[in-house]
């Protein structure tokens, strides 16, 4: 039992300043990689509107924030994905999910629970939003039962979840759009009301800011207590003031987006008053990015910090070995679809709040853009390997092309399937020539 | 070492059989095992001896027969079980989880967890870098993924795990088969000093020197059944190879 005893400081001289860089900060180069992508292509969209289209539109505070809202039900999902890929499997259902759990939470908000409690019933919302979790949940435990019990291939299973789903959405009510959904449940959409607002938004900053020092002091804090190697001092001083000056730049742009003047009137008639010359009501966070984000910490605690993470991780690098160390993988697969579609019944309240109505055709294609996302993030096919961060950079690079695209004016959806695919393929191929680089 | 009328052994497997659509590949099979004694499980591949310690630690379930640990019937139904009765196995696989570093593979599916409930990933690092030392010093790897690791290393990964939960029973399938010289020896000096502790281990072994070195009783199987035992000081290794290859049974063996 040799080991090649590496010397730390021999392995320092041959690395460049980038190389010590990132070892004393220990980020993964890949997740530089992506965000430099994503700033490639939010640079590249702003700048093409600039020269051809005589002014860019990509980069505003407006687009950034409605990107953030654009990014939330998909990020969300796909952080769920993330699981599911990690254990080699797929869902191909989420997107049908977010359809038939979008329509009956109408069917319920709208047509069901208005009859004993009365329309506009402070309940009605907190009904619905659980309601339609739950349903999401049930429909996810039922797939992942299939698949861990029934031995039939998760393809296969949400596959027909796919298709299964879809109709019943459609027949829920006949194929009729159901509108306007409940007004406190439309919050959850997003939106000129549907956000925190300038205070509420510095609030949250400072709280997120003080979270990421407090994790750093406790990190070196366990490091020292266990005598493990610490960072540079620097490093960690570099750490928290990156973390905590991203926190305030996105703060300080979505609360650069101001109401729009019809809002701002509708506001103002709402309270009596003329709108002022100078009124600038910023929006701030949206409801549905500070849901994305809650999703996100809970999603990255319980994949890090947990002994469910470490089951997930472990089964997908291999699963006979989980089995054997007594890990209940049946189980396993039945709690992670379950979450998924608890995840995707979430997307559904986001989706159909933001649309302001129930349609069946909800959530529609969304299947593909989460896996994209979990694979453009990192998440390997072949299982073992994924981040919950990374699915949602995934997220947005995504619906950064998307929206993208529409701004340079390719909305028509061909273009933008086409770059769509381009850049999925692309991001896999990237990833597989880092794994090999890396061996 | 004689084995007779030892009083209760440490486990014993009674009349196991076990098929695979229809084929027997254990096939009314009995073993026991002592503490501080090694009992190597010889035959060729195919003969049933990885089978028939799998139902020890869980990873199948007989068709028939019954274990005793210690004197008393115990059900083994799954892996979980089997940890229960401090019986631990280092597969000829390893059963590593080859993305998750040496820490996570020691301790998976018992993970240390803090007041919240939480997994304790520097207290099990800790652990790890203690057994570790005692069991291949020269170790450093700890931040990497076990993909990483040479093949002692990883071997050394999976044994730690073993030895790790204090064990009582442990079974050990082919544990040198991928191993060089050095590191077959370091093996066989830990078989050796766990032995020492009382501790009971089934060595699955194809190496017929290494079962001369380091076993005291030879369990040999062909074709799913039981050839017979043999205490290993009182027979020669071309008796054990005869039992093996022709199923010939010597004098000596019962």
């Amino acid at each position: 039992m040799t080991d090649i005893n590496q010397n730390p400081q021999a392995a320092g001289k041959e690395e460049g300043p980038i190389g010590r860089f990132l070892r004393a900060t220990e980020i993964d180069p890949r997740l530089i990689g992506m965000v430099g992508a994503l700033l490639l292509i939010w640079i590249g969209f702003h700048v093409y509107a600039e020269l051809f289209l005589g002014g860019g539109t990509f980069l505003t505070p407006r687009n950034l924030w409605n990107l953030s809202v654009q990014t939330a039900s998909i990020g969300i999902m796909a952080t769920g994905m993330v699981l599911v890929i990690i254990t080699r499997n797929i869902d191909l259902s989420v997107g049908s999910i977010v359809g038939v759990t979008g329509m009956y939470m109408g069917l319920l908000q709208v047509e069901w629970l208005p009859q004993y409690l009365g329309l506009g019933h402070p309940a009605i919302w907190i009904i619905t939003v659980i309601f339609g979790i739950v349903l999401g949940a049930l429909i996810g435990a039922l797939q992942g039962s299939m698949i861990a019990y029934l031995s039939i291939p998760a393809f296969i299973v949400t596959l027909g979840g796919l298709l299964i789903w879809r109709g019943v959405a459609f027949l829920a009510a006949d194929g009729r759009t159901i509108s306007p959904v409940d007004e406190t449940f439309a919050l959850i959409g997003g939106g000129p009301f549907g956000a925190i607002g300038a205070t509420g938004s510095w609030i949250l900053a400072a709280i997120a800011s003080a979270g990421v020092i407090w994790m750093i002091v406790r990190g070196r804090g366990n490091r020292r207590k266990h005598g493990f190697p610490l960072r540079p001092m620097w490093a960690e001083y570099f750490m928290a003031g990156l973390g905590v000056g991203l926190i305030a730049v996105a703060t300080w742009v979505v609360n650069a987006y101001p109401w729009p003047k019809g809002i701002l009137k509708q506001y103002y008639e709402g309270l009596g008053q003329e709108v002022p010359e100078d009124a600038f009501i910023s929006h701030g966070y949206a409801y549905p990015v500070i849901i994305l984000v809650v999703v996100a910490i809970l999603m990255t605690v319980l994949m890090t910090r947990t002994r469910f993470g470490r089951y997930v991780f472990a089964i997908g690098g291999n699963p006979e070995a989980a089995a054997l160390s007594g890990i209940n993988t049946r189980a396993m697969t039945v709690k992670i679809f379950t979450l998924m579609g608890a995840l995707a019944g979430l997307a559904g309240v986001i989706g159909s709040a933001r649309l302001n109505s129930a349609t069946n055709a909800l959530g529609d294609l969304d299947e593909l853009y989460v896996i994209a996302a979990a694979v453009v993030g990192g998440t390997s096919l072949a299982g073992g390997v994924g981040t919950i961060y990374g699915a949602i950079i995934g997220a947005l690079v995504l619906v950064s092309l998307q929206t993208g695209m529409v701004l340079i004016g390719f909305g028509d959806g061909s273009y933008r399937k086409i770059v769509i695919g381009a850049a999925l393929v692309l991001a896999v191929y990237l990833d597989i020539l880092y794994r090999k680089r890396l061996k | 070492m004689n084995t007779t009328n030892r009083g209760t052994p440490l486990v014993e497997m009674r009349d196991i059989s076990i098929a695979f659509g229809g084929i027997k590949a254990v096939d009314h099979v009995t073993v026991d095992l002592y503490p501080g004694e090694v009992v190597g499980l010889l035959g060729h591949n195919g003969a049933g001896k990885s089978t028939l310690i799998k139902c020890l630690s869980g990873a199948y379930q007989a068709d028939a027969g019954d274990i005793f640990i210690n004197g008393e019937k115990v059900e083994i139904k799954d892996p979980r079980d089997a940890r229960a009765q401090n019986i631990e196995t280092i597969y000829q696989t390893l059963a590593l989880a080859d993305n998750l570093d040496a820490a996570s593979n020691l301790f998976l599916g018992r993970e240390l967890v803090n007041s919240f409930g939480f997994v304790d990933e520097t207290k099990m690092e800790a652990e790890t870098r203690k057994i570790m030392g005692r069991l291949n010093p020269n170790f450093r790897k700890f931040n990497v993924p076990v993909s990483a690791l040479s093949g002692g290393q990883r071997q050394s990964v999976a044994i730690a795990r073993a030895v790790y939960f204090n064990a009582k029973i442990l079974i050990m399938d082919e544990p040198t088969a991928a191993l060089g010289p050095h590191e077959t020896q370091m093996v066989s000096e830990l078989i050796q000093e766990l032995k020492a502790q009382g501790l009971g281990i089934f060595l699955i072994e194809h190496d017929i020197h290494n079962v001369m070195k380091l076993c005291d009783r030879a369990v040999v199987m062909k074709n799913g059944q039981r050839v017979g035992t043999v205490n290993v000081n009182e027979v020669t290794d071309d008796d054990i190879l005869g039992m093996i290859i022709a199923g010939k049974k010597p004098a000596q063996a019962v």
